[in-house]
């Protein structure tokens, strides 16, 4: 298997930010409210992060260490102002739906962890690849997540407003709008990793832990 | 005064930062295990959501908006955050050890915590003046306190429960806070 797509099946399968890593839960929370919100979130970051991997990945040599955290954060936020008007001028309808969500690409976990663990130890070709395949992970669960919320909470999948590619009657089903509210995010992600652990089980895996910030601070120190 | 009161209500239990938008849900799940560390980091996000708020307030009314650079928002906002982050960790270091080592481990985790830039972006998105955007700040911060700290207590709990094998770790947590989310919507009746 070639680099390019070793790092894209490594992102989409074995270390899916958002079902294994679990990295990134704002935003997985907050936008899939539908299918549609899920795939703009997931590719808006997935051009942020393919980007900021290369030119982080390009500046490691030069960046002093002790300052990485400031610069990394410096290069992630510009991308993400660049995406911003981009967004704003050719999809504003999923724009004006993201809302803050846009800007706040800029402290998701899962940009400024691959930076830190991969980009800045590795050549420009495959950090971009690890980008994309990062990105393209997130934007799979987070499309996955939005179809099921959408389809338990308004009956329909893909719906533009208008049209939906797939959409139940009334008749049959009657939504349970709670799906598409707060609760309903964690609750669906809840059985999704629940699931994932069982599969992961079954092939003899550690299933996915809580991060526990506070203790692995105490063992670097 | 009554609208300063309706933000700080609304900011810490109808839109509550965590349970409804879930922002700041990494130190929510992380930092959640005892109500002892989970009410430092509550108090650590107090004290920066609080003064980022009202320094990015600041400079966006006196520099952003009169040099027309508002679309650099974000970057000057994040830039503003973790340098103040630095700035309180160096404060507590020299003047008082003790808070410093009672909250010092929560503050490094605090620069890429949403709610920080969440809440200066919302002040500025809701046309927030100054005094407004630091009850936001305070209203919002206070919901966190009150989320996490409740969370803790409810995973302190469950350690003794019988849960299903693959329900184990993040899935039972998710489900609590889910539930927790509920119960919050009930607030959504007081304004």
């Amino acid at each position: 298997m070639s680099k390019a797509s070793e790092r894209i099946y490594n992102g989409i399968i074995k270390e899916n930010p958002t079902l294994v890593l679990t990295l990134g839960m704002c935003p997985t929370l907050a936008v899939t409210t539908s299918a549609i919100n899920g795939i703009g979130m997931g590719l808006s970051s997935l051009v942020v992060l393919a980007l900021s991997n290369a030119l982080i990945s390009a500046l490691r040599k030069f960046i002093p260490d002790g300052v990485r955290m400031p610069a990394y954060i410096v290069v992630v936020a510009s991308l993400v102002t660049v995406v911003q008007f981009l967004m704003q001028a050719y999809t504003p309808s999923i724009y004006a739906s993201l809302g803050i969500y846009i800007p706040l690409i800029v402290v998701n976990c899962i940009i400024l962890g691959r930076a830190e663990a991969y980009a800045s130890k590795n050549a420009i070709y495959p950090s971009f690849f690890d980008g994309i395949g990062m990105g393209l992970g997130f934007t799979a669960a987070l499309t996955l997540l939005g179809a099921v919320r959408e389809l338990i909470g308004s009956g329909t999948i893909l719906s533009d407003g208008s049209k939906a590619l797939v959409q139940i009657p009334e008749a049959v089903y009657s939504p349970a709008s709670i799906f598409v509210l707060a609760p309903g995010a964690f609750i669906v992600l809840a059985f999704f990793i629940a699931i994932m652990n069982r599969i992961k089980r079954k092939h003899g895996m550690k299933p996915a832990e809580v991060p526990d910030y506070i203790s692995e601070e105490k063992e670097e120190a | 005064m009554v609208k300063l009161l309706i933000i700080a209500i609304s900011a810490a239990l109808v839109n509550n930062v965590v349970l409804s938008r879930f922002l700041g849900l990494c130190p929510f799940l992380g930092v959640s295990k005892q109500i002892k560390t989970a009410a430092g980091m509550g108090a650590a996000v107090i004290a920066v959501v609080t003064v980022s708020s009202a320094i990015c307030s600041l400079i966006y009314d006196a520099v952003l908006v009169p040099l027309d650079l508002v679309y650099l928002n974000t970057i000057v906002f994040i830039l503003v955050i973790a340098a103040l982050v630095q700035f309180v960790e160096m404060v507590l270091k020299k003047n008082s050890p003790s808070l410093y080592e009672a909250l010092g481990v929560y503050l490094p985790l605090i620069t890429t915590n949403c709610c920080v830039l969440g809440t200066a972006l919302t002040n500025v998105q809701d046309n927030y003046n100054f005094i407004e955007a630091v009850v936001n700040g305070i209203g919002t911060s206070v919901g966190f306190l009150i989320a996490i700290v409740i969370m803790a207590g409810i995973r302190e709990k469950i350690e003794y429960n019988d849960i299903p094998e693959s329900f184990k770790g993040m899935p039972i947590v998710l489900l609590t806070a889910g539930l927790m989310s509920i119960a919050f919507f009930g607030f959504s009746g007081i304004l």
